[in-house]
This record gives C-alpha cells, sequence and structure tokens, in this order.
C-alpha cells in the first residue's frame, strides 16, 4: 500500500542525504519524494510517498522523525488532502496539429508551454490521476520526453498554524514528538 | 573573549563536563592538540584509532557519562568507524571529533582528505561538518545533547582545520535550536490503565529486560515492581546487570544462548512485559512461532523500535524509570506460585546438565575459568568482553549484581572490543577491579592497546580465553557446515611472552586448580596481568537457538536437538 507522508525539516545542508540515506538502509521504498520551501525560511517540506509493502508507515515516519533536522512527520494518507504534480511532456506535433493538441490539452486545464516545428511542450498541474489521464491520451501521439515533478501534498481546511496543522485533524503518527 | 577554534572545541568539552578524551593525532587535528595542552583534559593516546572509540564507547557504558574520542582525518577517522557502529548499534552516548582538511580544499582529494560526514551518516546518530569557527561551540553543545537525548548514540563532529585555526569571539551556546529532538512523552494515562489491566489479569508473566534499564537507571524501580508483583524476570544480553540474578525471580539470560528454561518460559507465557529491549533476532528467534500465547506490553522510549519486529498490545512509548514509578504505585500486589514452580522445574533440569556440576576429567573448560574468576572476584568485577564463545560464557556464568559491570558489544558483535573497551571502563571507574575476556582470536585484533595500557599505568586483568580456534565460528561450522573447519583454526603467538614484551605479568593456566591461586596472587599484586587459560579446544556453547529457528528447538549439551516447549 501507498502512503503519503508529509515532513517539516530544518533547512539545512544535507537533510535530503539524511532522508535518502534512512530509506536506503532500512530498504523503505520512495515512491516518490519532492522537497522544497515551506512558510519559513528556515523550515522545507517533504512530500514522500512510500510503499509499506516491507515496513508498516508507522515505522517509517517513526524512523524519520529520529533523524534530528526533522522535525514533523504526518501520515496524510487517509485524510482530504489537495495533492498537486506537475508534468512536462514534449509531444509529437506537427504544424497542423496544435490546434488539435492545445483543444485536448484545456480539456485537462493544461497549456502549450512552448512550440517547435516538430513538437510541442505540454504543461499539466493536477493530482496524479488527471496528470496519468492527459499522459495517456497524448501517448498514442508519440511522447518524446516528460518529466514530472512528483507528489506535493496539503491538507484541506485546517488551520495553518503550524504549517501543517498538527492537532487539527492530522492522524497522529508515532513519529510526532509530543 | 577572542579565541581559536581549536581553543573553542576544548572549553565546550570542558565546560561539557569532560575530563578524558581518547584519541590519536595527525595532520588536520593537530591544532586541536596543540590548544589541548592548556585545558585540564587527560588525553589518553592509544595505538590503533579503533581503540579509541572502543575506548570512549567503554568509559560511557562503565559510567553512564557521555565517552569522547578524537582522531584526524582520512584513515584516523575511518578508523574510528568500527567503534562508531559498535556503539550506534548498543546506544552508547559517545562524541567523535575528528579533523578534516581546509575547507577551502574540501572536496579536491587532499592529502588525508575523506568524506567522514558521509561515511558515518548511517552509523552514529547525527554529524556534522563544520568549516566555519562560528559553528564549533554550537555543533559541539549540540553533539553532546543529541547523544544523551531520547535513545542515546554516537555523535560525530568533523572540524575543518583552518576552522580550528582561526579566531572568533568566544560565546557559550546558553540555549539549544534543535527542534527536531524526540522529547521524551510521559507515559499515557490510558496506556498505563490498559498495561495494569494485562498485569493483573495475566497468570503467567514474564519480564523481558533489556539495556533500557540501564540507560534509564531503572534497576532500582523495576526490583521494586518484580517484589510487589511477583513477576519472574529474563535479561537480554545487554540487560545483564540491570537485575540481580541473586534475586530468586532473576531467571537469567534469555535468546539464542539463554537457557532452555529461560526460553521455555517465553513460549509458555500469557503475559510478556518488555522494558527497554528491542526484541532483536538473537533474541525471539523464529518470529512467526516467538511467544505465540502472549499479550505483550512494550515500553520503549524509541518509537520506531515498538511494534518493528514484534507485535505489541499495549505501547509504552516513554523512558523506563518514568513508566515504572507510575506503574509501581497502580500495579496490584500478586503471587504466580504455580508460574514459578513450573521455570523452577526447567531451571532445576538445566543446573543437573551444567558442565559446572560434571566431572571435568582433568580438563579445562572455559565455564570453570569464568565462574572461578566470579568466586574469586565475589561477582563484583567490570568485565569488558570480546564476541563469541567466550562472551557468552561469561555471559552465563559470570553473575553480575550490579548495572553497568558487564561491558559487551552486543548489537554490532565486534571482535577487538573487550581491551580497549576496559580501559575506557578502568579510566572512568579507578577503584573497580576491571576484567578484559577476550578469545584467543578477538584478542589480537587489538592487543596493541596493552601498551596503552602500561603507559596510562592501568590495572587491568587480563583473561585470554584461548582454544585455538575461532571458537563460535568452529561451533557454527561443527553444527552447520559438517565439520568443515575453514579457516577457524588460528596460530596464536605465546601470549605471556607477548604480555612480558608490553612489561605485563602474564601466567599460562591449563588445569581448573591452577585458577583460584594464580588469580588471587595477581589480584594481590595490584598491576596488570594476563592469563593465558588454555582452554578445551572444541567445546560448545550450550544450549544453542540456530539463527532463525523456533526459540523453542534449541540444540542442547551433547548436541541433539531436542523441543523443549
Amino acid at each position: 500500500m501507498k502512503h503519503t507522508l508529509v515532513a517539516r525539516v530544518q533547512d539545512q545542508p544535507g537533510v535530503l542525504n539524511r532522508v535518502a540515506s534512512l530509506f536506503r538502509r532500512r530498504a523503505f521504498n520512495i515512491e516518490s519524494l519532492t522537497v522544497g520551501g515551506s512558510e519559513s525560511p528556515d523550515f522545507s517540506r517533504m512530500t514522500i510517498v512510500v510503499d509499506t509493502a516491507r515496513a508498516p508507515v508507522h515505522i517509517v515516519a517513526a524512523n524519520l522523525r529520529k533523524l534530528v533536522p526533522v522535525v514533523e512527520v504526518s501520515d496524510v494518507t487517509d485524510l482530504p488532502t489537495v495533492t498537486r504534480d506537475l508534468a512536462l511532456i514534449r509531444v509529437k506535433c506537427g504544424p497542423g496539429e496544435r490546434s488539435e493538441i492545445s483543444d485536448l490539452v484545456s480539456i485537462f486545464r493544461g497549456r502549450l508551454v512552448d512550440v517547435g516545428p516538430e513538437s510541442v511542450i505540454v504543461e499539466v498541474t493536477g493530482d496524479q490521476e488527471k496528470v496519468d489521464g492527459l499522459v495517456e491520451l497524448l501517448r498514442p501521439r508519440g511522447i518524446l520526453e516528460m518529466v514530472r515533478t512528483g507528489k506535493v501534498a496539503m491538507v484541506r481546511g485546517i488551520s495553518a498554524s503550524n504549517g501543517n496543522g498538527n492537532g487539527n485533524g492530522h492522524r497522529e503518527t508515532a513519529a510526532q514528538g509530543e | 573573549m577572542i579565541l581559536t577554534g581549536a581553543q573553542i572545541l576544548w572549553e565546550c568539552l570542558v565546560r561539557e563536563g569532560v575530563d578524558t578524551v581518547f584519541g590519536y593525532p595527525g595532520g588536520a587535528i593537530l591544532p586541536a592538540y596543540d590548544a589541548m595542552l592548556d585545558f585540564p583534559v587527560r588525553h589518553v593516546l592509544v595505538r590503533h584509532e579503533q581503540g579509541a572509540a572502543h575506548m570512549a564507547d567503554g568509559y560511557a557504558r562503565a559510567s553512564g557519562k557521555v565517552g569522547v574520542a578524537i582522531a584526524t582525518s582520512g584513515p584516523g577517522a575511518t578508523n574510528l568507524t568500527t567503534g562508531i557502529a559498535t556503539a550506534m548499534l548498543d546506544s552508547i552516548p559517545t562524541v567523535f571529533i575528528t579533523g578534516q582538511v581546509p575547507s577551502k580544499v574540501l572536496g579536491s582529494d587532499a592529502f588525508q582528505e575523506t568524506d567522514v560526514t558521509g561515511i558515518t551518516l548511517p552509523i552514529t546518530k547525527h554529524n556534522e561538518l563544520v568549516t566555519d569557527v562560528k559553528d564549533i561551540a554550537r555543533s559541539v553543545r549540540e553533539a553532546f545533547a543529541i547523544a544523551k537525548n531520547g535513545r542515546p548514540g554516537p555523535v560525530l563532529v568533523d572540524i575543518c582545520k583552518d576552522a580550528q585555526q582561526a579566531k572568533t569571539e568566544f560565546e557559550w551556546p546558553e540555549t539549544l535550536d534543535l527542534p527536531g529532538l524526540l522529547k521524551t512523552r510521559a507515559p499515557r494515562a490510558n496506556d498505563l490503565k490498559n498495561a495494569i489491566d494485562l498485569i493483573a489479569k495475566a497468570e503467567r508473566p514474564l519480564i523481558l529486560a533489556g539495556h533500557g534499564v540501564l540507560e534509564s537507571g531503572a534497576s532500582e524501580v523495576l526490583r521494586a515492581f518484580v517484589d510487589k508483583t511477583q513477576i519472574p524476570v529474563a535479561l537480554t544480553l545487554l540487560g545483564l546487570g540491570g537485575f540481580p540474578p541473586s534475586h530468586p525471580l532473576c531467571l537469567g539470560m534469555m535468546g539464542m544462548h539463554g537457557e532452555a528454561y529461560v526460553n521455555s518460559a517465553i513460549q509458555r507465557a500469557d503475559l510478556l512485559l518488555a522494558f527497554g529491549m528491542r526484541f532483536d533476532d538473537r533474541v525471539t528467534g523464529n518470529l512467526k512461532t516467538y511467544a505465540p500465547h502472549s499479550k505483550k506490553i512494550h515500553v520503549e522510549i524509541d518509537p520506531s523500535e515498538i511494534g518493528k519486529n514484534v507485535k505489541v498490545d499495549v505501547q509504552i512509548n516513554a523512558d523506563l524509570r518514568g513508566a515504572l514509578e507510575a506503574l509501581l504505585p497502580a500495579v496490584p500486589p500478586k503471587r504466580h506460585e504455580a508460574w514459578v514452580a513450573e521455570i523452577s522445574t526447567g531451571r532445576a533440569e538445566t543446573r543437573a546438565r551444567d558442565i559446572l556440576h560434571q566431572d571435568h576429567g582433568g580438563k579445562l573448560y572455559a565455564a570453570h575459568v569464568i565462574n572461578d574468576l566470579w568466586e574469586a572476584t565475589s561477582g563484583n568485577a567490570v568485565v569488558a568482553t570480546d564476541v563469541g564463545q567466550h562472551q557468552m560464557w561469561e555471559a552465563q556464568y559470570y553473575r553480575h549484581e550490579q548495572p553497568r559491570t558487564l561491558i559487551t558489544s552486543g548489537g554490532l558483535g565486534t571482535m577487538g572490543f573487550a581491551l580497549p573497551a576496559a580501559i575506557g571502563a578502568k579510566i572512568a571507574r579507578p577503584d573497580a577491579e576491571v576484567w578484559v575476556m577476550a578469545g584467543d582470536g578477538g584478542f589480537q585484533m587489538t592487543s596493541c592497546e596493552m601498551a596503552t595500557l602500561r603507559q596510562e599505568k592501568l590495572d587491568i586483568k587480563i583473561a585470554v580465553i584461548n582454544n585455538g580456534y575461532l571458537g563460535m565460528v568452529r561451533q557454527w561450522q561443527e553444527f552447520f557446515y559438517d565439520k568443515r573447519y575453514a579457516a577457524t583454526p588460528m596460530l596464536s603467538p605465546d601470549f605471556v611472552a607477548l604480555a612480558a614484551a608490553y612489561g605485563i605479568a602474564g601466567h599460562r593456566v591449563t588445569k581448573r586448580a591452577e585458577i583460584l591461586p594464580a588469580v588471587q596472587a595477581a589480584r594481590a599484586s595490584g598491576q596488570p596481568t594476563l592469563f593465558d587459560f588454555r582452554v578445551e579446544k572444541e567445546e560448545s556453547v550450550y544450549p544453542m537457538v540456530p539463527a532463525g529457528a523456533d526459540l523453542h528447538a534449541m540444540i542442547r549439551r551433547p548436541g541433539k536437538e531436542e523441543v523443549i516447549a
């Protein structure tokens, strides 16, 4: 089963390395990991999708939480969340096909962000299922290149007191320090 | 006050209460060594950096304080790694300081450069590379806080040479900014209530006491808990000393080389109270058949250990001592006479089989040596062991009454640990009688530290349990590899002559009757002494649960597998 963990980490050199090293040595399987800024300049935020076939999610979370720069870990899998994945897709496209592709992409609220003589770059943002749906529709036309960011997640409808609303509906994991 | 980075390092170490460090100088740490002379710190010069790491570890295990080792960059640091990993697996609070090449040449494969924080990332609780003199005070202070916090462990601070040399205004960081440090929780009322309910209902309860008893200082409250609840206690290897074997409810060690009646009791229990232990594979055997009839209460400070190997019914994620103090007034006083009597029957059967009570026919058995050492020292010595057969015999036959008197590498199983760990223990507790107990194989891995022992004028006694084999591996070959002794017969030097070369007295002992007179003479001498105990060559440690086998399927003397539960 796949679980989505959100980790709040101190913005220090080597934090991503510590997380990756932990997953490697404990043989935890990462599906995707995204890291980027948060509301505070001192902290970054990781969204980690982990396959828990080998180790239960609370063990994964507890091990993450033991890393000194990791301040908080939440399992948001069963919570109402907004999740987004961004994809850039280079699709084969002759001059006569552009409007057709543009129409198709706009159904998914994507857009063309670059046009070349034989290809276009499509940008699409959404939950993973939506992005997957567009990718499957474009595949028969010839996907030349693709990059996806992996999933980022945020819990819906809770106060933003500390960035991920601990104590406001998050499932408590064994990893939380309090 | 303007100080160099090197001076700041020592200023911080002294403020953290450090009076002894174990180390070896070299280019990238030279500024720190130069500054050291002006600070009230005893430096113990080792003969190999692995020894420094084990000494810091032994110092910490014997005293409960943080042990500190120091080494230079490159090979100095890589030589520490076996000792760091040993401290990591056994949760020993230690701080390692390494020199690093100047920050401007980092990453250039400069002379004696290695990526030490990279190498030690998975074997430390935390580590940090310091490139700026302004960060030294904070990182040293943080290192001690992290090493001691919650479940203890090793922390490494790698300091660039130019940061040691640069000057800055020294400021002692009064507060720490470590928002990620796990806070020790108070036990939750609901968990305590559920635990008490299970304890009240249990008819065949058993306490499994581990290293957490020692680390949290819970020995006394554990004893009060046992006296009130009358629940028998089995100990892990690292838990030995946490509960006195003289107590009628102390069963002894569990697991691979635990006594048959102890493992049998685990398999028959209806409630296991796991106190500060982690259900390691050497303790459980086959997880699928482990303790099948019992509910489990797990009191453990590290949340990542709860539910890792064994499913538990009640988890108390807290410091053990605090949890026991909360449980003690609330648990009902009870007696478990039928259960204790059942265990005692197995105990009597084990006694009857014991090599100690059999005719030795003029042969010298390691069990006799250890039993007689136990008698000679009244069970009060601090014993540092190596790894292998002698370690298991020590655990079986030296009955440790006091916490922090058995110093042994449990998790990593590090050969070469005993002698340097004993040196660290003796320096931490100069008034204690300290013994090294090592096999002929492991002793040779770090025997160079006999020079350190002499240079520091330490009265440590060394027992080499010499059987001419890498004994535990030979035993596995005997049991599981058709007695094909690949690379286990071992030629050793004349240990008595080797000791003499280091200025240490030596005695060869070949008969049981010689043990006590020789040992008592050495104890009276006040001088370090090495004993070369020439024991039976092909004796095995019994009983034994083969790796991954069911806990109740033990190989017992004289070597046939029996189901005991």
